[in-house]
């Protein structure tokens, strides 16, 4: 996605000479554009990263952060061994996968929904982003009351329903919990993809419609051909965010299930060995790797994206 | 035959589609119903699931008022996600002019590289983030805040608004230019108010972002008088520090949700005037 | 930047100048990228307090009568003293919490004086505290408990001083044990087999609802508090033994495990590997539940007027092994003085003060409380007050304390290692022997050998 070209071929009927001390002075114009931006991101993000980085080489402790020793890759050779960070991986990667996979989808039908011309839409679109606007420590914890086995509100409606037979032990039980996990973080994330896909709908331009519907086009054609390729480089830019969020994940699983190895992320990981066993070297190494892991999964997807984006420049 | 077969498969479909829309609303709203409920009981009752409170009580909601200065922490929590939200619009929205309309080298690059930033987990960048804000003199401070809170949104709202600025018609921008207009005059005159429902949804989920952040929050400010809604929230405590007073942080979450739901219903406006948008564009 | 950017500096303007030196000198460093945010960020600085003698800082619960006991005590001091105090109040939850102090005390901030910190930290976080008793003269502190006092006592120095202490203890339900003629546990097998046979009359009865025991089985600090209890109240000892060398790998403490074991899905739901104290509480308080493993708190909650069980529990110590003696693990909370103060003699004075004869007994009287110090539970007026005292000084000197002091900075490696075997094992993931034989080899390996 990163090259799609839409760099205007502004001058496209003035003489060759021209053309070229044009794109020159747009060339400047961009950086001129870019440096409040990466000045400021370089001011505040620069220091705190190249400080975690740097650490993951040392043998760095919080209790006295000045006495490092430098120790090169031990780090990162004892987490490759470590089977509980592999666990960690593992059950970050399926939880990425499951519940951005249903954000997207839901999000998209919540998208589509509210696009339509429905009563009471405002009142509707607020409702639908509630979920993301109860701050996250708070909706967990809320969550893990209303899945309590006993006297959860989940379990009593289940049980009135008939739907189950006897209560069941929604965090207890290894399985379960990951599926509760992932069900309170769509039920939370599920808004920002509905909200950005929202708004990818809204500009899109009306008169393709038409000509479709003129066409003869059904629905679900549309959809698939004029609407979906249309909005998939802002769908792209917000599974690539949701993305990064679901690997870094850490509020929803240690509210709700504390240092359970059944759940545990990479971030519950790392910030075990940051802050409770105080280990900054061994635990900057482990965000490092996460860093990495977050790294991979973009480039695939912007590699994915950019092949599609490429479809959509024709169908413009 | 095939008609009437046609406008059965119409109202089904309109059926089904309804029903779909109530569950995804069950789903999205119930927890929020059931914190409004929960936050209207008290003692004993919060431990049984009733799906009404039977014996509704506000002593929750003045708790949350006498127990600590909520107003001024509802305020301090605006002013911090209103400012961080602004200046990332700002910054943003001249990046993705350049990002998005301009082909230059290294433009990959210099989006993946603000991309990365976002890739650290928060707790990492824990402490490096304290002796910047510390180093600045802003500790304690509603500034520290924002600082911080812009490596949250920053990365995010540069990168959606390149997406959507990238979208926009280039005959626009070509037009402009043969009227001599500056590249300045085309983003602020021509661009930024065709993408006013973007920038409304991009703004209110940074808003958010800001709104709800909590470790930050937590870790850079002390007093009571800078605190933010979210670590007001997590600081309710019962009379031991193992007692958690449910109703008492149901009914402050239920407050700071308010404002929120007012702000979408504002920017509704916004939103919708995209569509307007979008028909003149063609 | 736009023209309403501008505006909007210039209107902030003024602000800026009638504002403090520290935040213009701030404003300034970064004034050239973003002025614009700190213009706006103006008057939201850091608050200026105007300082009389000395100020101490304290960290204290946040909110509600926790905390109102600490500043009422605090500000008392104050007034003695003529100086002044500010409360900063933190989170509750004990990460949280721990997390906040990391990164101050690892900073060096100067912003805290006393922290207030819990029972299990002192050998984690020694290198930040002073030590106080170089402070505090000695006969203000023999009167504490030993145990506590040896807890918070790091390569000789006195890192803390206790306030408060919590044991953990068996609540249950009087109406129902009597119903069925039974007497109150005192040893583990006792309480399966009375939680049993209630529990099969009482479902033959209609009350399906109803469990047996509920106690703290998540992956977190609160499970090692029960195992300990489980392990140590039957001869499995505590972990480590007080040398530091590992003993966790024997037969007493694999059948303490394997009894907790064939409690869930039995006399305990299967959703207790989630709970937490309040999922406990909640269970016990709903009578949902014959017996719990609670810390004190749980006792004037369950007895308030709209409790559905009040007057309908009572409070013992913990079961035992046969023939064994109960061991209740410590709790509670002590008062450091951070190295990095700026007023050091002034902080220990506050801690002298707060954790004092008269103090405690006003914490325990007015928010139970439970005193540090051994000649409070001889109190009149305390015991008359809260009977219950008379049982707990008893709970408190057979209690056993986690090995957090022998095993210094990596207790808490050592207790997620402890609640990873204990989990899986009531998960039913491995045995009770293979997890503790794996466990007592992953502690000999993060111990260095008992070296710790």
């Amino acid at each position: 996605m990163a090259d799609a070209g839409s760099a205007s071929g502004a001058a496209s009927s003035t003489p060759w000479a021209k053309q070229l001390s044009l794109a020159a002075r747009r060339r400047r114009t961009a950086w001129l554009f870019l440096m409040p931006m990466l000045l400021v991101l370089a001011a505040v993000a620069a220091w705190p990263l190249f400080r975690t980085i740097a650490f993951s080489f040392t043998d760095a402790y919080l209790s006295d952060l000045s006495g490092w020793q430098f120790v090169g890759l031990d780090n990162y050779l004892y987490l490759a061994q470590d089977p509980q960070w592999w666990r960690a991986v593992g059950n970050t990667v399926i939880f990425t996968v499951v519940s951005v996979g249903l954000e997207t989808l839901l999000g998209l039908v919540i998208a589509l929904t509210l696009n339509a011309h429905l009563p009471g839409r405002g009142l509707l679109r607020a409702a639908v982003l509630i979920p993301w606007a109860i701050p996250t420590v708070v909706s967990a914890k809320m969550w893990a009351w209303m899945l309590n086995d006993l006297y959860g509100v989940v379990n009593a409606v289940l049980l009135a329903l008939g739907l189950i037979a006897e209560p069941w032990a929604w965090l207890g039980d290894p399985v379960l919990s990951m599926a509760a996990v992932i069900a309170v973080d769509v039920w939370k994330a599920t808004p920002f993809v509905a909200l950005l896909a929202l708004a990818a709908l809204q500009v899109l331009p009306q008169q393709l419609y038409e000509a479709a519907r003129i066409d003869g086009a059904g629905a679900v054609r549309i959809f698939f051909s004029i609407t979906l390729p249309l909005i998939r480089p802002a769908l792209l830019v917000a599974v690539i965010f949701r993305g990064l969020d679901a690997l870094r994940v850490f509020d929803v699983i240690y509210v709700l299930t504390g240092n359970s190895a059944a759940t545990a992320s990479m971030s519950v990981y790392a910030r075990q060995q940051l802050v409770e066993f105080q280990d900054v070297g061994y635990g900057s190494a482990a965000t490092t790797c996460l860093f990495l892991v977050a790294a991979l999964v973009t480039a695939l997807l912007v590699t994915a994206g950019r092949v599609n984006v490429g479809q959509r420049s024709a169908a413009t | 035959m095939s008609a009437g077969r046609h406008s059965i498969m119409r109202i089904a479909g309109r059926f089904g589609f309804y029903l779909l829309v109530a569950a995804i609303l069950f789903y999205t709203v119930f927890p929020f119903y059931w914190a409004i409920v929960s936050s209207l009981k008290s003692g004993s009752a919060l431990f049984e699931a009733e799906l009404l409170p039977w014996d509704p009580t506000f002593e929750n909601y003045a708790a949350v008022f006498r127990d600590q200065p909520f107003a001024r922490t509802i305020a301090n929590s605006l002013i911090v996600a209103t400012l961080a939200t602004v200046l990332s619009l700002l910054l943003a929205a001249s990046a993705a002019f350049a990002l998005g309309r301009i082909r230059f080298r290294g433009r990959t690059t210099v989006l993946l590289a603000i991309l990365s930033v976002s890739m650290f987990p928060q707790v990492a960048v824990l402490s490096g983030m304290f002796e910047l804000v510390r180093g600045l003199g802003l500790y304690n401070s509603l500034a520290g805040l924002v600082l911080s809170y812009l490596i949250l949104t920053l990365p995010f709202t540069t990168w959606v608004l390149t997406a959507f600025m990238r979208e926009l018609p280039a005959e626009l921008e070509e037009a402009a230019i043969v009227d001599g207009a500056s590249s300045w005059r085309i983003l602020v005159g021509i661009f930024l108010p065709l993408m006013a429902p973007s920038l409304a949804a991009t703004g209110l989920l940074a808003f958010i972002l800001a709104w709800n952040e909590f470790l930050f929050a937590l870790t850079f400010t002390l007093s009571p008088e800078q605190r933010t809604v979210p670590v007001a929230i997590a600081l309710i405590s019962g009379a031991s520090a193992y007692e958690l007073p449910w109703g008492r942080v149901m009914a402050a979450s239920v407050i700071v949700t308010l404002p929120l739901v007012a702000l979408v219903m504002l920017l509704q406006r916004r939103i919708v005037a995209g569509l307007t948008a979008g028909a003149i564009k063609g | 930047m736009s023209l309403a950017a501008a505006a909007f500096y210039l209107k902030n303007k003024e602000n800026l100048r009638s504002n403090r030196e520290e935040t213009m000198r701030s404003a300034g460093t970064i004034a050239g990228t973003i002025a614009l945010g700190f213009a706006l960020g103006v008057g939201l600085g850091p608050s200026s307090a105007a300082r009389a003698e000395v100020t101490i800082a304290i960290s204290c619960s946040s909110l509600g009568q926790e905390q109102e006991l600490c500043r009422s005590g605090a500000e008392a001091w104050a007034q003695q003293t003529g100086n002044r105090v500010e409360l900063i109040s933190t989170p509750a939850d004990a990460n949280e919490r721990l997390s906040l102090y990391q990164t101050l005390l690892a900073a060096g901030s100067p912003d805290v004086d006393v922290f207030q910190i819990d029972v299990i930290w002192p050998g984690s976080l020694a290198s930040h505290f002073v030590d106080l008793g170089d402070h505090i003269p000695a006969e203000a502190l023999q009167d504490h408990f030993d145990q506590l006092l040896a807890n918070n006592t790091v390569e000789d120095q006195l890192v803390a001083v206790p306030w408060f202490v919590d044991a953990g203890l068996l609540y249950y339900r009087e109406d129902l044990l009597e119903k069925h003629g039974r007497a109150v546990p005192k040893t583990w097998q006792e309480l399966t087999e009375t939680a049993k046979a209630v529990l099969e009359a009482e479902r033959a009865a209609g009350a399906s609802e109803l469990q047996g025991f509920v106690w703290q089985g998540r992956a977190y600090e609160g499970l090692t508090c029960n195992a300990l209890e489980w392990i140590a109240s039957q001869g499995g000892g505590g972990i480590v033994d007080a040398d530091g060398r590992v003993t966790i790998d024997n037969e007493q403490a694999v059948s303490a495990l394997d009894l907790a074991q064939s409690w869930i899905g039995s006399i305990s739901p299967r959703g207790i590997l989630n709970y937490a104290e309040e999922d406990a509480r909640g269970a016990f308080q709903s009578g949902r539940a014959l017996f719990m493993r609670n810390w004190p708190y749980a006792w004037a909650l369950a007895n308030a007027d709209d409790s559905p069980v009040k007057g309908k529990v009572g409070v013992a110590a913990l079961p035992a092994g046969e023939g064994g003696k109960p061991a209740a693990t410590l709790g509670g909370q002590q008062l450091a003085v951070s190295r990095y103060s700026a007023h050091p003699e002034e902080a220990a004075d506050l801690v002298r003060y707060l954790t004092g004869y008269e103090e405690q007994k006003r914490r325990a009287l007015e928010g139970s409380f439970n005193p540090t110090r051994r000649s409070l539970y001889d109190d009149e007026a305390l015991l008359a007050a809260n009977p219950f005292y008379g049982t707990f000084l008893d709970i408190l000197e057979s209690a056993v304390a986690r090995p957090s002091t022998v095993t210094g900075r990596r207790y808490n490696q050592l207790s997620s290692e402890f609640v990873r075997a204990v989990h899986a094992t009531l998960s039913g993931n491995g045995t009770a022997a293979e997890n503790l034989t794996a466990l007592g080899r992953a502690l000999e390996r993060l111990s260095r050998g008992g070296r710790w």
